[in-house]
Order: structure tokens, then sequence, then C-alpha cells
């Protein structure tokens, strides 16, 4: 990033607080592995929110304190979380069934590439040499009533992971509503993307130049 | 009388053939049947297709069978993971086939297998690598890809409790695959900790009836070992 800039970039709590804030009460919501799952701590009082794990569970509570982990309840990531009141126990096709069905409102997803109508790409890099897994990425983005992707904006090199088409393999077509990013919350429409909010200090010619797209306004 | 209950892992294993297709419930190490893993190193059978949500975490369980070669090739959705070591050498020598399969999809195939469907529309994996060359169809607007059962000879899952028809409950999310896994193979075998009566399962809490279940087999209860995680620094 420019050490001239004039913005100043969301940090993931803030993104995970502004995720979570446009959840609505009594919403059911996947959180991916990694950032996502950040959102989980930011759910505003009073507003219910049922998360689901893909490995077969609706009620998801938080991790337990340390010492009472039992690892036969963990989330999709593998680490012990706990069971709230309410929460239920299903077999794995129940679980997909309830994302390819669309029972899900909301899943919220990390990503390599986005592009602007809404494809993603989170599962592979496509280089050689690495051993590709896939997990449930694919199921949850075409499943879910909305995905939502949680990111950085631009790769470690300045490369906008928002993309006119993806380059790396796709996870799914035209799946994706929103991106919450580090520098500007933005809606993937199939006229392309609409800004819905910027980071503090960032002008939209200046996210249209780190895009490299044009973004409606 | 019906009395499903092997008073060993080698007596309820039987014999699996060499080539068999094994299915192993368990994700990441919830629920994954250990004990009866060990029964089909043991065993010996070879040249095996194994199916499971990942490849294996340490050097135990599923890890120690891919471990001795015995596996030809290995259907997942996650292979890679934090301590996924033993598969990630076999498959970057080129000793293993993988075919990755979007984990919902894998589950449905499970199903379908179980279920008598021939094949499934799905629209999970359209457009994408994972889709390549399967046949395709609009549906409503919808593009799907078209999905064929997965059939096991054999699979080997973990449950809570069982009686001597067969019938299983489960424990918290180790239950994940085993209840599909259950239908989608020609021989069932369940570990259990603790085997009841008949009457004693409250038959509104039974998961998998006994149809589905070939043998049971009792194993001491092991609380199940964290993996498939980076732990925090």
């Amino acid at each position: 990033m420019s050490t001239t800039a004039t913005y100043t970039r969301r940090s993931k709590d803030e993104l995970a607080r502004l995720v979570a804030a446009d959840i609505h009460d009594g919403a059911v919501v996947n959180l991916g592995i990694g950032m996502p799952t950040l959102v989980a701590n930011h759910i505003p009082a009073g507003r219910e929110v049922i998360l689901h794990s893909e490995n077969g569970i609706l009620g998801m509570g938080s991790a337990p304190p340390e010492g009472e982990e039992d690892y036969d309840l963990i989330n999709a990531g593998k680490q012990p979380v706990t069971l709230l009141p309410g929460g239920a126990y299903f077999h794995h096709a129940d679980s997909f069934a309830m994302m390819r069905g669309g029972h899900l409102d909301i899943c919220v997803l990390g990503a390599f590439q986005v592009s602007a109508t809404g494809d993603l790409a989170n599962w592979s890099t496509g280089e050689a040499g690495t051993i590709p897994a896939v997990g449930g990425a694919m199921d949850l983005a075409v499943g879910a009533k909305q995905t939502w992707v949680m990111m950085d904006l631009l790769t470690k090199t300045g490369q906008s992971k928002v993309v006119p088409h993806c380059t790396y393999p796709l996870t799914g077509m035209g799946c994706v509503k929103r991106i919450y990013s580090d520098l500007a919350t933005l809606e993937c429409t199939p006229q392309g993307l609409r800004v819905l909010s910027l980071a503090h200090g960032l002008h939209h010619s200046e996210l249209d130049r780190l895009i490299g797209l044009p973004c409606l306004k | 009388m019906i009395n499903k209950v092997a008073q060993s892992v080698a007596e309820a294993l039987g014999l699996v053939p060499d080539g068999a297709t094994v299915l192993v419930g368990g994700f990441g190490t919830a629920g994954i049947p250990n004990e009866l893993i060990d029964g089909l190193i043991e065993q010996g059978a070879r040249d095996l297709t194994l199916v499971n949500n990942n490849a294996g975490n340490g050097d135990t369980g599923l890890a120690a069978l891919l471990q001795t070669g015995r596996v030809r090739k290995i259907i997942c959705s996650f292979p890679r993971q934090a301590d996924s070591h033993v598969f990630d050498a076999l498959y970057r020598s080129g000793r293993i086939e993988l075919e990755l399969v979007p984990q919902g999809n894998l589950a449905e195939r499970l199903r379908a297998a179980g279920a008598g469907i021939g094949a499934f529309f799905s629209p999970t994996g359209y457009g994408t690598e994972l889709a390549h060359g399967k046949e395709t169809r609009e549906i409503n607007g919808r593009h799907h890809v078209l999905e064929h059962p997965i059939h096991g000879d054999v699979a080997l899952i973990r449950a809570e409790c069982g009686d001597r028809w067969g019938n299983l409950t489960y424990r918290k999310a180790a239950r994940n695959f085993g209840p599909v896994m259950a239908t989608a193979a020609k021989h069932t075998v369940a570990s259990v900790h603790q085997v009841v009566e008949l009457g004693e399962l409250d038959p509104e809490a039974i998961v998998t009836p006994g149809i589905h279940v070939s043998r049971i087999v009792q194993v001491a209860r092991v609380a199940t070992a964290g993996g498939g995680f980076k732990k925090a620094a």
C-alpha cells in the first residue's frame, strides 16, 4: 500500500463488526474458516443468530474454556466449540441439504478473488505442487440465500482481489452478493460492482484506481 | 435370533477383500473409528479405495492405513490439513490417486447409494474444474451437474451406543458421515462404546436403525484427540 495513502484500512475486527451489523435477527448463518469466524464475536446484543457448522451443528456456540475441550464437538476448522441451548446435531447429508436447499440465510466466506459479477475463487490457487482441498466451499457458495465475502481488497503485493474475471479456479459462478473488505464494501450485480461504503478517507476515484475497474456509485 | 454384536474387531470386520471400497466415517478426528481402521491394517487388505472427508491426521488411524501403501485411491473433500503429512508425501510422490469431491456432493453421493438413486443433478461445482467432463443440465433456470452414487463394499463408522439389532446412537458432532455411510455399504461395521439390551435405546432417539448395520463391536471409550488444525502459537 502507498505510504501517502489518505485513508485508513478497516481492521479485521472493524470488518467483522460491519458484517455482523448486517446480519438480521433470527438469521441462520454459516461462517467460513479464517477471518469470517471473527464475525461471531461481533453479533450486536439483543440479536439472535443461529450459527450452522457443516459437520452437523446448528446453534454452535463459542470456544470452550481451556481444559473443557471436547473434540467430538468441533467446527469446520476442526477446533473445539460448544453447543447453545436449543442447538442440534445432524448428519452430513442433512447438513449439506440445508445449504443446497437454500435454508441458510447467509454464508460468509474468505476469497482469493471475486469477479465484478460475483464469481468466487477461494479453494485453489491452481499452483503446481499444491494439494487441492475444497471442503464445503462449493456447496456453501451456491447454496446459501446470500453469499458474502470477507477479505482484504488487495493482495500483499497490492494486486486487487476484485477482478474483471477470476484467474484462479472457480468455486462458484455469480454467487457472491457482497464483498466486505478492508477498503470498501461492495455489491456484485449483473451490471458490475456497486459501492456500498468506503473505508475512512478513501475516495471513489482512488478505489476505482486500486481495483482497476469503475464501480457504480 | 439376530445378534450383530461381534466379540472382536476382527470378527466384526470379516473378510475385507483386496480392491474393496471402504467408507470410513469421521470429520477430522471426530468420529474416526480408529480401532476398526487398526483392524483393517492388521487384516492386510490392499489395493483399497478409501472414502473419508479428509485424508488422515497425524500418524495414527487413517494416516497409518495410508502409510501401509495399501490404499490405491482416496475420495475426499479436504485432504490438506495441518497434520496430513502422510497423505501429502504419498500424493506428492504419485503413490496415491485423489478424487476431490465437494463435501456436500460427497455426502449426497453416499446418500444416493444408500437410497437407490441412480444419479442426481446438483448445483454444487457447476462451472468449476471439479465438474469437468460431467454431464450438466439447466433445470428451472439453474445449472446443475450430474453426480453418481458412491457405493461401499464396507463401511467403518464410530457410534456411541448400539444393541444386538444394530440400532445406533451417536455422540455430538462425531455423527457426521456415519449415518449416510452406514446406508451406502454392503457390510457396515460400527464401533460403539456401549452395547445395550434391546429396548434400552429410546426408539425416538435411534439415528441409524439396525437395518443398515451388519456388525457392532464394543471398544473402550478414548477421548477424541484434537487434530487437523494449527494450534495457536
